[in-house]
């Protein structure tokens, strides 16, 4: 009976959706073209400034841009996470500098403790950190704009009130730990390694599974998110420990990388995280918007600060074109919602 | 109060406890006691209806099914053991389905998996089995009859449309009891319809269904019991077939209502608004149409054929690309909504929530919003002016309300739509155009708004009704100006217009006015 039923619905579904289905591939181009952009402005950047000074492309560069890529990536993937479900957590910076300096300290007291110890550490940090966010934020019905902005300044005190004006060096740690930050595996650095691996299955989890669908749903519609059963306090809070438990990771990455790590580790890097994920096409309002996008919008980012040092330009330049960058992404975002809106009107007035 | 059950000739079998028991619920927000003591049972295999002004507490009850709300007092019981939601997933695990009077759809999401929100079909690896989900979603809109593409975004769906998506997210859950609460209120007859045969066939399989309405007619067609509530107070549980509708009007407001639909006969004066050749490609083509003072013309057709957007296009809040709109006798430059209110006319929109209000502004502000330029000095809005001018048209209009400056969320729908009415009579326009005036709104609002657009049609206002209820469009219209896939297909005297005679042209049957 059931492959009775199947066929007259498969043919149905065939009749409707094709013409849907040439305006979906239309919309799904349309969609595309967000990414799309990002990687041709790449491109023209990188052939621009290649041009201009060909060392630009030397593996040394190259391997700079991606090992700060990676850092930024991982932080800009959380964030996605959150602002996809209508939230921001601006305490990024601080929690990366929290993470960075105590995994730091535990690393040069015990040099015999193994890489992913410290990884794992910064995790556990980092979340407990996003934990403190999202309980707030969610039990505490205060915006996260607000919560996040407290505890950048709250975790950065105690990471300062802890320091005390100390530092750990870059020779104090142990071998093993720095190296990590330059070993490749394959050719591929371990920290790079670690940004597309953290991109990568952020991406799967919230096109694939439950979790993620229900994130987009809640930046989508948070009333309607309660009425359809949505655990949105669950959700809420496990999205600040995701952003949190990445921040204290990329903490790890950066005391890895830079050896030398002090309390103002990571200051004012929640701004780039913010308009790397802005950038590469997550709706600050919330409800759409990928942590590969990010991801690109990150690498965009970090390959504008070297290409500006490269050619010459004023640093002091960085700042305006980013913030051009990100009004540009906004317009943009703005233009395809119009365009689509059109379209599907048009449609069904036809229909 | 009959709630016993029934005794051979209903749905149900008399010793088989109810599907789901309402018992002695009492629920208050503060100080206002919402529902009183209110029980009644609801059956499978019956649908049953409930019925109240805005504000008697329906909303409520419907709340505390779904688990949004807990009662303070009495108990739900299904299957007749007694059940506690805590949440909205218990409830919806308990088998209870809920499709809300404003749909709750998430505008980013595709309409599959809008409709599989509740219960995502997983493949591998716990990963969400998105073939399984679009073909789940296809069945169930064919099953309703509906050819919406299952891969778009909710986004930017008419109405009609969303609450269709609502109704296969019900039925997705495989949902014993589904509660539908005014479903009907934005669909036009054919969906209505087409509504009400996925609605008796769920009910033959044995679903209870509960059904919110305001309209009688559907009640009567539809539905086997109804329950009838009054100020919280549960009034009546009764077949319907026993019942008159003017009875059950005279239940649910607890008083007579005068006819419902009472325009007065006007003189009709100067010609206010032409339309000449007006076209949207793709939109509509050639509308041409004139509006005298003292008019009610209605603008109706089947949701779609353009009704809404023509209007929108004549107050200039979208573009049109040939033809001309002639106000009092001037061309009237297209795209402006501000030049149209400037001239004289004023446009009450469908969707009150996202067009017509600013729902966390306080009443007053919200009334006097389109004229706040007119009432501040030197820039600057005085307090005084505004709630004097707030105060006079809501008095007018007898809205309901606590203070003033109470934020307009906590209104009913009934009276936020007056409080819609007042903002834009408050300009004194010469036309007003209203779009599904009384789209959600109770029997008792409706005769007032019915009153309050006749009265402003015989002090000389010309009034264009864009509406999908046909027994206002005919009670209320001087002229009906029929639209069908974005053109007019008839235009009927008041003294010819029929229920026929209306719908055969809005549907293109042969032998129709077209």
């Amino acid at each position: 009976m059931s492959a009775q039923r199947t066929a007259p619905v498969v043919t149905g579904t065939g009749e409707a959706a094709r013409p849907g289905g040439r305006r979906r591939f239309k919309l799904s181009t349309v969609l595309r073209i967000r990414e799309l952009g990002i990687v041709i402005a790449l491109v023209i950047l990188v052939a621009y400034t290649t041009a201009n000074n060909s060392r630009f492309l030397s593996s040394q560069s190259v391997r700079d841009i991606l090992l700060s890529t990676s850092i930024l990536a991982v932080l800009a993937a959380g964030q996605t996470v959150v602002v996809v479900t209508r939230n921001i957590d601006l305490s990024v910076g601080s929690i990366l500098g929290f993470s960075a300096f105590s995994v730091a300290t535990v690393m040069a007291a015990n040099p015999g403790l193994p890489v992913v110890a410290g990884l794992a550490m910064g995790l556990v940090l980092g979340g407990v950190c996003g934990l403190v966010n999202g309980v707030i934020v969610r039990f505490g019905q205060v915006p996260a704009l607000v919560v996040t902005l407290g505890t950048l300044y709250v975790f950065r005190g105690i990471t300062y009130s802890w320091a005390g004006g100390q530092q750990v060096n870059a020779d104090e740690l142990p071998r093993g730990f720095l190296r990590f930050a330059n070993d490749a595996v394959l050719g591929v650095p371990w920290l790079v390694l670690i940004g597309l691996v953290v991109i990568g299955s952020v991406s799967l989890v919230m096109r694939n599974y439950r979790f993620g669908r229900e994130l987009y749903a809640m930046g989508s519609s948070p009333e309607a998110a309660e009425l359809a059963g949505i655990r949105v306090a669950r959700n809420t809070v496990a999205a600040f420990v995701v952003s949190g438990a990445l921040a204290g990771l990329g903490g790890v990455m950066f005391a890895s990388r830079f050896g030398t790590v002090d309390a103002a580790a990571g200051t004012g890097l929640e701004l780039n995280v913010v308009a790397a994920v802005v950038v590469g096409g997550v709706a600050v309002f919330g409800g759409s918007g990928t942590a590969y996008g990010a991801g690109l919008g990150a690498l965009l980012l970090t390959v504008i600060g070297s290409s500006l040092a490269v050619l010459d330009i004023n640093q002091f330049w960085q700042r305006a074109i980013v913030g051009a960058l990100i009004l540009l992404a906004i317009g943009a975002d703005r233009l395809v919602a119009v365009r689509i809106a059109r379209g599907l009107l048009r449609k069904d007035v036809h229909a | 109060m009959q709630s016993t059950p029934s005794r051979g000739e209903g749905p149900t079998d008399s010793p088989v406890p109810p599907l789901l028991e309402v018992r002695s619920v009492a629920k208050s927000f503060g100080s206002v006691a919402a529902v009183q003591g209110v029980s009644f049972p609801l059956y499978a295999g019956e649908v049953h209806a409930l019925v109240g002004e805005n504000g008697a507490g329906k909303s409520t009850i419907v709340k505390m099914l779904a688990g949004v709300h807990q009662p303070d007092t009495g108990t739900l019981a299904m299957r007749g053991t007694d059940v506690a939601f805590s949440h909205t997933a218990d409830a919806k695990n308990a088998g209870i389905a809920v499709i809300y009077q404003e749909p709750t759809l998430f505008p980013d999401l595709s309409v599959a998996e809008n409709i599989a929100i509740g219960n995502i079909p997983l493949a591998r690896l716990g990963q969400i089995d998105r073939k399984a989900m679009r073909a789940n979603a296809v069945s169930l809109l064919t099953r309703l009859g509906v050819s919406i593409d299952a891969e778009r975004p909710a986004r930017g769906l008419s109405i009609a449309d969303q609450q269709i998506v609502e109704i296969a997210k019900a039925l997705s859950t495989d949902a014993e009891v589904l509660i539908m609460d005014e479903p009907t209120a934005a669909l036009t007859s054919i969906e209505v319809e087409r509504l009400f045969t996925v609605s008796r066939a769920l009910r033959d399989q044995g679903a209870a269904i509960m059904f919110i309405s305001h309209r009688f007619d559907e009640i009567t067609e539809l539905c086997e019991r109804v329950t009838i509530m009054r100020d919280g107070k549960h009034i009546c549980t009764e077949w319907v077939a026993d019942l008159t509708v003017d009875e059950m009007i005279r239940r649910t407001v607890g008083r007579d209502l005068a006819a419902l639909f009472p325009k007065q006969d006007v003189e009709p004066g100067e010609v206010v608004l032409e339309v000449q050749d007006l076209s949207r490609a793709g939109v509509f083509r050639d509308v041409s149409f004139t509006v005298r003072s003292g008019e009610i013309v209605a603008l109706a057709g089947l949701v779609g054929a353009g009704r809404s957007e023509v209007m929108q296009a004549v107050f200039g809040v979208d573009p049109y690309d040939s033809g001309t709109v002639r106000f009092l006798g001037r061309k009237l430059k297209a795209g402006s909504p501000r030049r149209a209110m400037r001239a004289g006319m004023a446009l009450v929109p469908e969707d009150r929530r996202q067009q017509g209000l600013v729902m966390d502004l306080s009443i007053e502000r919200n009334v006097t919003l389109p004229r706040a330029g007119a009432l501040s000095h030197l820039g600057l809005l005085v307090g005084g002016a505004e709630r004097r001018e707030a105060h006079t048209w809501t008095g007018k209009l007898q809205t309901k309300f606590g203070r003033i400056s109470d934020p307009v969320a906590t209104l009913s729908g009934g009276n936020q739509q007056k409080v819609v009415l007042a903002k834009w009579l408050a300009t004194k326009p010469r036309l007003l155009i209203v779009d599904e005036p009384t789209r959600g709104i109770d029997v008792g609002t409706k005769a007032e708004v019915h009153r309050l657009l006749s009265s402003l049609a015989a002090d000389g206002m010309a009034v264009v009704m864009v509406s999908s209820e046909l027994p206002e469009v005919l009670g209320m219209a001087d002229r009906v100006v029929v639209l069908r896939e974005g053109r007019v297909v008839a235009e009927i005297a008041r003294a010819d217009a029929t229920e026929e005679s209306v719908m055969y042209a809005a549907m293109g049957e042969p032998g129709g006015a077209a």
